[in-house]
């Protein structure tokens, strides 16, 4: 009965027909639309290298300041800030995040300002504030130890790094609060049962399993920071825009120089995606398949 | 003294839910105590009051002659420092419902922990140790296999290894068979009447009555906080005198 109402449908396949259609060649469907998109592609790229190649653009001058001292000189100034700035707001991260969970209101509180004063205002402000502290507090001292002129001691380089560092930190802050939040409350517990304190299992269960989460949001970061420390040149700071822009203030090769300054730029956020990548791969040990090989099934 | 565990009196309120009423406790060395009871009895909380994952609002547990989570100054008791607290920790293995072994350690990495972080042993010495309970479990093929590439009954096997690696005084088990397929029960009840038969000092929370009867000295049975019943598992379990006890064992059996 169900095969006669079957056989009255239009088309319906029924009995060994299955056989000699599954026999039958496929052919593959066209998608004009990619085809139409992947050439006008082309035909922008074409445009776009023509315009480049006659454009006003003296290559010759691209390749001749490439490694000029001046831009060699402030690439090392802009990874070393970096590098300085990062650490600085990882610490400070990972301080105020664990302020901020801690159960007394005041120290946790006190996370909360941190993170709402310093991710609040513009970072070039707070670059201002820390350059001008002069003006507010002409000496620093700490009695009978040490005291100096504020001047000597807020240098391009200083307030730059506590503009950058402290900033970061609000922010690395909340990050760090993320990836221990996302650890299970049972291995707290698993590490407390074996006689960890608590300081012991942050360091030996949290942080670790916390860092699968936290890397990659952090190296993101990293490399915003590489670019930002660009805004350092309005305080004096020599980093690698600076001194391009010294450069063509000289010899008004303002693009051949600001293309230099954009290579270098990407030159560096590429060697910092591979190790990120590497990073990542080594924090998340455990959670994923190794090597591509399936996890073991169970045995009896 | 021939008393591990001691407990008297404890009470614990989560808000206003009484988790714990007044509840009284002694169990002897190398004796197996089962704790049975319908969910939110409490049994998981006087557990984990043993080896202070919660503080008890009152009443006192000693443990092998020493007060847990105090020191009595007259008639005070001071509060102990967390160092104090996670060295105390070091008298009880516990062993999770969800097993909770670390996820970035490797299961031999996971036994060795405590150890070396914690008690300071030279890891030539506890890698030895760790790979001979590894065996005892039946899984020092796994050794270098992380959590996640286990069965849960795998899982908590390493998990028995892990409790077992701070050569505790007492093991204290949640639940552990709980979380596990049906066919994998077997594999993690056969460690714990191993462990049983070598004279460990055992309290069990769970809901396996048949090996409470076989393995266990003393059964508990535990409602809404407090202990209703206690004796031998062959009374306990086949002749239950207190109606909520006889209606509780009916309806596992079911």
């Amino acid at each position: 009965m169900a095969a006669d109402r079957v056989d009255r449908r239009k088309g319906a396949i029924y009995g060994d027909e299955i056989l000699e259609i599954s026999a039958l060649p496929t052919i593959r469907r066209r998608h004009y639309g990619r085809v139409v998109g992947v050439a006008l592609i082309v035909v922008a790229v074409a445009f776009i290298a023509k315009a480049f190649s006659e454009g006003q653009i003296e290559w010759k001058v691209v390749g001749q300041f490439f490694t000029a001292p001046a831009i060699l000189f402030g690439l090392l100034n802009t990874i070393w800030m970096t590098l300085c700035a990062m650490t600085l707001g990882i610490v400070l991260g990972v301080i105020f995040a664990i302020m901020y969970m801690s159960p007394n209101p005041v120290i946790s509180r006190c996370a909360i300002a941190y993170i709402w004063f310093f991710r609040g205002t513009p970072l070039l402000l707070q670059l201002l504030l820390w350059f001008n502290l002069a003006l507010v507090f002409p000496t620093i001292s700490i009695p009978g130890l040490f005291e100096a002129r504020m001047v000597d001691v807020m240098t391009p380089f200083v307030a730059t790094l506590l503009g950058l560092g402290l900033n970061q930190g609000a922010y690395t802050a909340e990050v760090v609060r993320g990836g221990i939040l996302s650890v299970d409350t049972g291995q707290v517990e698993a590490s407390k049962s074996i006689g960890m304190t608590p300081l012991a299992t942050l360091f030996h269960i949290v942080l670790p399993q916390a860092m699968r989460v936290i890397v990659p949001p952090v190296g993101n970061e990293v490399i915003s920071m590489v670019k930002l420390t660009s805004i350092a040149s309005v305080i004096g700071y020599s980093e690698v825009l600076r001194n391009s822009q010294d450069v063509y203030y000289a010899n008004g090769r303002v693009i051949e120089l600001l293309i230099v300054t954009a290579c270098w730029y990407l030159a560096v956020v590429t060697v910092l995606q591979i190790g990120q990548h590497f990073l990542e791969r080594y924090f998340s040990k455990g959670y994923s398949r190794r090597n591509g090989v399936p996890a073991p099934a169970a045995s009896a | 003294m021939n008393e591990m565990v001691r407990a008297a009196g404890v009470n614990k309120v989560f808000g206003t839910f009484a988790a714990l009423k007044d509840v009284s406790l002694a169990v002897s060395r190398g004796e197996v105590t089962c704790i049975i009871g319908p969910s939110g009895s409490g049994k998981s909380t006087f557990l984990r009051c043993v080896n202070q994952l919660e503080r008890p609002d009152s009443g006192a547990i000693v443990i092998d002659g020493e007060l847990i989570g105090y020191r009595r100054a007259q008639q005070h008791l001071l509060e102990l420092a967390d160092k104090e607290i996670a060295r105390q920790r070091l008298m009880t293995g516990m062993v999770f419902q969800r097993f909770n072994l670390f996820a970035h350690l490797t299961a031999l990495q996971n036994v060795m922990l405590g150890p070396i972080k914690v008690q300071g042993r030279p890891r030539r010495e506890v890698e030895k140790e760790a790979v001979t309970l590894l065996e005892r479990v039946g899984l020092a093929d796994k050794r270098f296999n992380y959590p996640s590439e286990l069965s849960g009954g795998q899982q908590q096997r390493v998990a028995i290894a892990r409790a077992l690696a701070i050569q505790p005084k007492l093991l204290l088990f949640d639940e552990p068979t709980s979380a596990l397929d049906p066919e994998l029960v077997g594999e993690v009840l056969n460690v714990m009447r191993d462990l049983a038969r070598s004279g460990m000092t055992m309290i069990v929370v769970t809901h396996e009555l048949a090996f409470a009867r076989e393995v266990a000295d003393h059964v508990v049975f535990m409602d809404q906080g407090a202990i209703v019943e206690r004796g031998a598992p062959g009374a306990i379990l086949v002749d239950p005198q207190h109606p909520r006890t006889q209606n509780f064992i009916k309806a596992v059996l079911k």
